[in-house]
């Protein structure tokens, strides 16, 4: 695309010397930020670093103390975010602001003054499906929301900023919560738009991603602009986070090489329904060692929730788990955390602490019944205290003392104290879902490291990620599911990004071992339908159980055969075609939702 | 849409802990405030309507004992709801569960269960007791199970259960036991009532006429039995984290379901007391109207106390000082209607705890 010329165009955003002050932080810091039309301008720093604030001042939110801010060329004060609307200015929050039960359309439409009293949703369906086409938007108007993945649930937020004729479109890390296919498709959609003269500010703390996507660079750090309309080619990625950090930030972290011991946990034949009540595991087959890290890879939705709870006791299931000998299928939790099984859930707030209770009553969460902090029937407060002080320092949890509530913690506080909790029982084995999500770049480093440390202490590690980066430099195993099944194991050795990017999305053909294909179906190539995808997966799995009668261990030797098959097969994966159809499918089956699923099965 | 006065509510990082007592201490002077203006309004002169109401319930020490008389089931009910408060349980039915206590402590004396002439008075009120907290327990188990098994509202069952509590009284008061017609039981023998200060007025000549007995004391125990669950406990940890966060408790390898029916059944094993205390300590027989609805104050109560078991004690004198004032005024509506509005200041005021409040001035607003 073609940037403007910055002499002659007027910048569509101009907000200069911004200083915001909340009592005690000086959030901006007299920041500058200008997009010109047709611009995506990223706005890169750790959390907390005053990018969200920023933007926050943008759309309304809050007032700045001082500074200007002008909507193409014209000085504007907002008071609300619908003053800001009324300028053009939209944003895509990280949470989703949609209605579960309702349509795309309806769910677009909502809080405009036209339609006012009849919907003539059928005139705003085709309306709303134009509007998407000139961006490159797929989505199905008359989808319910629920029926839609996150990918395109985000799609909806952006229609509804842009069906409120939109100039300026701020994307609150948009990319967090997607898939990289998905990702990828986002990032087009943005650039049609850049192109079509939108200006877009892209808030993120992701190097790599940044680099993909923006014209032009502002980096937060402190309130502070350390780079501002920064061309990003002058940039390396080592660059980048020491701005945004104000440190060299070590990307190669200390991984030895081990060889994984026993056995630890084995998964036999476990399947599980979603709070749906659809089936969401299917004969799920795993195993994991000593000193292992086991990397689970998806899409958001794919049954790694549902692996996760099953595995902690968090959900029923059938099937059989095995951990260090004792079936923990169905028992309760307090049974795996006695078998020394540790989880770091994905929802901190939610599942992982109780916010409105001290630090201390965090760490003794699940140790308030050994010694020393179990005394008979009462609770040594004095041990629990002095237990959660050590850990503070151990696990450098920055609090003003053990009595602060944990709601007041900050991301990458709140997730070290659940590691310090989780990690300082000497666990067996760890279940980390999400372990770095959202946190900024100095928390992600010691998470990893931490995590690391585990396995070399002959810990047997489960982690489930949508960062691939983090899978690829952590693990030693990936599994990836796709619909509630392991479709595949790949040993480190022979990661391959596109390889598990093209499973995650179920395009399998490439993970079928060539004989399967040939002994169990008759026709060749790219499946075509759901069903033949299904069936595809079906033969590669029976034919990976001849093939190790009895012994469903996925280690390197299954995961041979499945490297050498895609070589000697050039007309299956052409590029574009394959994703497209999955696309299609993965709506289609959204859309028919369980009566496809179940014809599917036996 | 725009708040017609710019008021800013900030979520409080800090809550000191002195503000939840100022809140509450406001709160109470607040409604004297109200209720004074609506005194006012009906043509009395709230200064000496509240001056009469001090003397009625503090002026002497025989008006004090039965303000404690008064206080003693509130006490009671009271620290039950606060066990359960704790966790989230919305335990509206102490009423229904006082009722059966008093039904079962009445059944000692009624069936009989024991024999009332030989078996001596300190194993009849055990009994008493202990039936009383009994009943309590089993009918706050019905909600309790419901609860924890089916995820049932369990404000609705519990206020339902209210009615068939009492219409499972009224079955016995007006037939079964009934005294010759009368909607009440016989008057129980002296053996089965708790000693009362009156009892000793021969030796003591100024406790003559006092009403006091020895429920408080049964209160005054279980507010430091429920301190030490609360915050001495393993179980009171339990509670309290099941409070905070059900899923973060789940995860944490807590029964949620034994702990929801065993709070339950405590809360109501303690309102199953209170009423075994009234019928024993006071009315000496089962009757109809036996609670002035106890079991909704113990819900204010609670709440006024900010759920901690030594603030019930306070909360609870005070609001029994109401109750024996209103015998005292007409209309004796009035100390509901402090009551009330008392309740309504007190949860309207968890804003001022939760928020900071800010006054945007217009100069602010327009500042660049």
């Amino acid at each position: 695309m073609t940037l403007p010329e910055e002499t002659i165009t007027v910048p569509a955003v101009e907000m200069q010397d911004i200083v915001l002050r909340f009592p005690g932080v000086l959030a901006n810091d007299h920041v500058n930020f200008t997009i010109y039309p047709g611009e995506i301008h990223a706005l890169l720093g750790e959390n907390g670093a005053g990018k969200s604030t920023l933007m926050n001042v943008l759309t309304g939110l809050y007032k700045p103390q001082s500074g200007e801010i002008r909507i193409h060329g014209k000085k504007v004060s907002f008071n609300s975010p619908r003053d800001a609307i009324a300028h053009g200015i939209g944003m895509v929050h990280q949470h989703f602001m949609l209605v579960e039960n309702q349509t795309v359309t309806e769910n677009v439409l909502i809080g405009l003054d036209t339609p006012r009293f009849t919907l003539n949703l059928k005139k705003y369906d085709q309306e709303i499906s134009n509007l998407a086409e000139q961006f490159g938007i797929h989505i199905d108007p008359t989808a319910k929301i629920w029926q839609l993945s996150v990918g395109e649930q985000q799609r909806v937020e952006i229609l509804k900023i842009l069906y409120r004729g939109a100039t300026i479109l701020i994307m609150d890390e948009p990319t967090a919560v997607l898939a990289p296919q998905e990702a990828d498709e986002l990032i087009e959609t943005l650039k049609e738009m850049a192109a079509q003269g939108k200006s877009i500010a892209f808030i993120s703390h992701k190097l790599t991603e940044v680099q993909h996507v923006a014209d032009k660079l502002t980096v937060l750090r402190r309130g502070r602009a350390t780079a501002e309309r920064m061309d990003l080619k002058d940039y390396t990625r080592e660059s980048l986070a020491s701005l945004m950090v104000g440190r060299e930030v070590i990307f190669n972290l200390h991984k030895c090489e081990q060889t994984a011991g026993r056995e630890v946990l084995r998964l036999e034949d476990v399947s599980a329904l979603n709070n749906k009540n659809l089936p969401a595991l299917r004969n799920v087959d795993l195993a994991l060692h000593e000193g292992e890290i086991l990397g689970i890879a998806g899409v958001a939705g794919n049954g790694q929730s549902e692996l996760v709870e099953v595995i902690t006791g968090l959900r029923p299931c059938a099937g059989r788990i095995w951990l260090e000998g004792k079936d923990i299928a169905n028992k309760p939790p307090s049974f795996s955390i006695r078998q020394g099984l540790a989880h770091i859930p994905e929802d901190r707030i939610g599942v992982g602490s109780a916010p409105n209770l001290s630090l201390t009553s965090n760490i003794i969460m699940k140790r308030y019944d050994q010694q020393p902090v179990s005394q008979k029937w009462q609770l040594n407060y004095v041990a629990a205290d002095s237990l959660a002080d050590g850990l503070k320092t151990e696990y450098d949890i920055q609090a003003p003392n053990v009595h602060t509530h944990a709601r007041k913690l900050s991301g990458g506080n709140l997730q070290k104290l659940i590691l310090a909790r989780e990690l300082s029982s000497a666990p067996r084995m760890v279940v980390a879902m999400q372990p770095t999500r959202g946190l900024d770049v100095g928390a992600i480093e010691s998470v990893q490291q931490l995590l690391l440390n585990q396995r070399e202490q002959g810990c047997a590690i489960l982690l489930v990620s949508e960062d691939l980066d983090e899978l690829l430099s952590l693990s030693d195993r990936i599994a990836v599911m796709y619909e509630g099944q392991v479709v595949g194991v790949i040993c480190s050795q022979d990661f391959d990004l596109t390889q598990i990017g093209l499973m995650m999305t179920g395009t399998l053909t490439q993970d079928l071992p060539e004989n399967a294909r040939v002994e169990e179906t008759p026709t060749e190539g790219t499946p075509s339908s759901f069903d033949e995808v299904l069936d595809n997966l079906r033969n590669y799995e029976e034919s990976a159980q001849a093939a190790q009668p009895g012994e469903i261990e996925p280690s390197s030797e299954s995961a041979e055969p499945l490297e050498e098959s895609p070589q000697p097969e050039p007309p299956t994966p052409p590029e574009e075609p394959p994703l497209n159809l999955t696309e299609k499918e993965r709506v289609l089956r959204k859309v028919l939702g369980e009566k496809y699923k179940q014809g599917d099965e036996e | 849409m725009r708040i017609p006065y710019p008021v800013l509510l900030k979520r409080t990082e800090d809550t000191p802990k002195w503000l939840p007592v100022v809140t509450s201490v406001g709160a109470v002077l607040l409604a004297f405030i109200i209720s004074g203006i609506v005194l006012a309004a009906t043509g009395a002169n709230p200064f000496k309507v509240y001056s009469y109401l001090y003397k009625a319930s503090f002026g002497s020490w025989g008006a004090f004992s039965d303000v404690i008389v008064k206080a003693t089931p509130l006490l009671l009910i009271g620290l039950g709801c606060s066990l359960a408060f704790r966790m989230r349980l919305w335990n509206i039915g102490a009423e229904g569960q006082f009722f059966v206590g008093a039904f079962m402590a009445s059944a000692v004396v009624m069936v009989p269960l024991v024999n009332l002439d030989t078996t001596p008075r300190w194993a009849i009120i055990s009994l008493m007791a202990v039936l009383g907290m009994l009943g309590g327990a089993l009918f706050a188990f019905v909600p309790g199970i419901l609860k924890a098994k089916l995820n049932i509202n369990e404000i609705i069952t519990t206020l339902m259960l209210n009615y068939v509590a009492v219409l499972w009284n009224n079955y016995w008061i007006f037939g079964k036991w009934s005294e010759s017609g009368f909607q009440m039981t016989k008057t129980f023998p002296k053996s089965a009532w708790l000693p009362r200060l009156a009892d000793y007025a021969k030796q003591v000549p100024a406790f003559s006429g006092m009403t006091l007995h020895v429920g408080i004391l049964f209160g005054l125990f279980a507010a430091v039995i429920v301190y030490l669950i609360i915050y001495r406990s393993k179980w009171g940890y339990k509670i309290t984290l099941i409070g905070d966060n059900r899923r973060a408790a789940r995860y944490a390898g807590i029964n949620i379901t034994t702990n929801t029916i065993l709070v339950f059944m405590v809360s109501g094993a303690l309102a199953g007391l209170a009423g075994m205390t009234e019928v024993s300590g006071v009315v000496h027989r089962l009757q109809e109207r036996i609670s002035t609805s106890y079991g909704f104050s113990g819900v204010i109560v609670a709440w006024l106390a900010k759920l901690h078991p030594f603030a019930v004690i306070v909360v609870s004198i005070l609001f029994g000082a109401l109750l024996v004032a209103s015998r005292e005024i007409q209309p004796s509506g009035i100390s509901f209607l402090i009551q009330g509005i008392t309740l309504f200041l007190v949860i309207s005021s968890d804003v001022l705890l939760k928020y900071e409040i800010k006054w945007v001035r217009p100069a602010q607003e327009t500042a660049q």
